[in-house]
């Protein structure tokens, strides 16, 4: 098992978020984690990289127990983050964004290079500040920045939120392309159902921090998570 | 003419000496919001830096050379400590670390007071930053502000190479934009701070030898600049760097037009009141940046 989250339960300050959540995602499998707003998708994937320290239970990683290791060791041993909201360093260009992430481990100009043949949108766009991408531009320097890191497992919460649908294409064809190709396991947070629940090889379902429904994916399960999800 | 070239100069050259003081605070405070207190003793550490190595070197202005490097390591390293040991504790609560390192400031005023006694001691200046460098006419400009001028150059120009052009820069630059994203991006972004605290201390270690050429150095010589230090990062814009430049030298020629006509007290008060009147009306300085909020 790739990543194995056991009985998680984590919040903020004195709210809980989180009870009790189990998720596994195998080896180079896509899981698919879909709940409603609130549900606590993007604070498990929080907890999962580190920026949360949970209150209960175990975030494993290739079978070893990363649960009190910081975020960037994580990273250092395989695990990447493309956090909600296209995030990026908006005043550094989107060249220093990627570069950044590079010159922390060897061979990173290479997979800079390998990220910029994933993304050729970005090529023009190398020497302009990040800050002045549009969503869909930012949302592709947020995955090509965290491949740089040469994970062995993604974390991609909500990845085509409001990025207009030409794009959402293009960013739904290099997650199965980098899944595919580079063998990478994917625990994905997505609001667009089908597309989800049809490349995931199991879905799992949260409502209010808790895992109310899970199974394998594929296209026959979409009416089933539909139907779990009341849309 | 040639008075009033002169009197600009002086402001250039005091311009040149509060942007020393106030460049390693720039990065420390404007970039990351650290409220350090003791920055003005790191000052106090570089200069005492010279005044030991004049007793170990004999060749003034080899020691002075040679004092600026080792200032530069010596509060830097001050700065990492005071960072490991005690800020890094206290990054979500800004009101403590200001308690703590005013605390800070006065164990090492002490600690000065203890190591080189409570009088004010002096340093030599080398022979060939006495005098002074004809311009034109009567006009002459003094060697040893002229050298300060430079080192404050040659500080912006290098702490705006590191921070532009280096992967340490471009590490310092991302931790403050999005601290989150830097530390999942692999950036270990405590090493990253202390990194950037021993720069800024650093330079206040290098403020502190050219402050040497200028006075006499004491246990409180720190205390007393801290605050134009914290004036000019605040008044350039936290977390821009062109800003403070602009408004060291600004600040520095007001004061020295206003103090030729009237006194020195009399200048520092229409600064400060040229100050209150500008944040009145640009409260968030001259540039701004958004930065890292560690509160």
């Amino acid at each position: 098992m790739m990543l194995s989250i056991e009985d998680v339960a984590a919040g903020y300050g004195r709210t809980s978020v989180l009870h009790g959540v189990s998720v596994a995602v195998p080896d180079g499998r896509i899981s698919a984690l879909l709940g409603h707003n609130g549900a606590g998708k993007s604070t498990l994937l929080r907890t999962a990289i580190g920026l949360l320290r949970p209150r209960h239970g175990t975030v494993t990683f290739d079978g070893a127990d990363v649960t009190r290791l910081a975020p960037h060791e994580r990273v250092a041993r395989g695990m990447g983050y493309v956090p909600q909201g296209q995030q990026c360093f908006p005043h550094l260009t989107t060249e220093e964004n990627l570069r950044l992430v590079a010159d922390t481990r060897r061979g990173g100009p290479a997979a800079m290079a390998e990220a910029m043949d994933l993304f050729p949108a970005l090529g023009p766009l190398l020497a302009r500040r990040a800050g002045l991408l549009s969503g869909g531009q930012r949302q592709q320097l947020a995955i090509a920045r965290a491949l740089i890191t040469a994970p062995r497992l993604l974390l991609l919460d909500e990845p085509t939120e409001g990025i207009q649908p030409s794009v959402v294409a293009e960013i739904e064809r290099a997650i199965l392309e980098i899944s595919r190709a580079r063998g990478i396991s994917f625990l994905l947070v997505e609001q667009h159902i089908g597309f989800a629940v049809r490349a995931a090889d199991r879905y799992y379902v949260l409502e209010s921090g808790r895992v109310t429904s899970q199974g394998a994916g594929g296209q026959a399960a979409e009416a089933t998570v539909r139907a779990a999800l009341a849309v | 003419m040639t008075v009033l070239v002169g009197q600009l100069f002086t402001g250039v050259s005091i311009g040149a000496v509060l942007l020393l003081i106030a460049l390693g605070l720039s990065l420390t405070f404007g970039q990351m919001g650290v409220i350090n207190m003791a920055h003005g003793e790191f000052i106090m550490a570089g200069a005492y830096t010279v005044y030991v190595l004049q007793g170990a070197i004999a060749g003034a202005g080899v020691s002075l050379l040679v004092a600026l490097p080792v200032a530069f390591l010596v509060a830097g390293a001050l700065g990492a400590a005071l960072e490991y040991l005690l800020i890094r504790r206290l990054y979500a609560r800004p009101l403590d670390t200001l308690l703590v390192t005013w605390g800070v400031s006065l164990i090492l005023q002490q600690l000065a007071r203890d190591i080189f006694g409570a009088p004010n001691v002096q340093t030599r200046a080398p022979d060939w930053l006495t005098g002074n460098v004809p311009v034109f006419g009567d006009l002459t400009l003094s060697t040893n502000r002229l050298f300060i001028l430079g080192l404050a150059i040659l500080a912006v120009a290098g702490l705006t190479l590191v921070l532009r052009l280096t992967p340490l820069g471009r590490r310092i630059r991302a931790v403050v934009q999005n601290r989150d994203l830097a530390e999942v991006s692999g950036i270990p972004t405590g090493r990253v701070d202390r990194l950037t605290f021993f720069i800024g201390s650093g330079l206040a270690g290098v403020a502190g030898v050219a402050l040497t050429l200028l006075g006499p150095i004491g246990p409180t010589m720190g205390t007393n600049l801290i605050i134009d230090a914290f004036l000019v990062v605040v008044v350039g814009g936290i977390g821009t760097l062109k800003g403070g430049v602009i408004v060291a030298f600004v600040l520095g020629t007001l004061q020295s037009l206003v103090e030729y006509t009237t006194t020195l007290s009399v200048a520092k008060v229409v600064v400060f009141v040229a100050i209150v009147g500008f944040l009145q009306w640009r409260p968030q300085g001259l540039f701004t940046l958004r930065t890292r909020s560690l509160a």
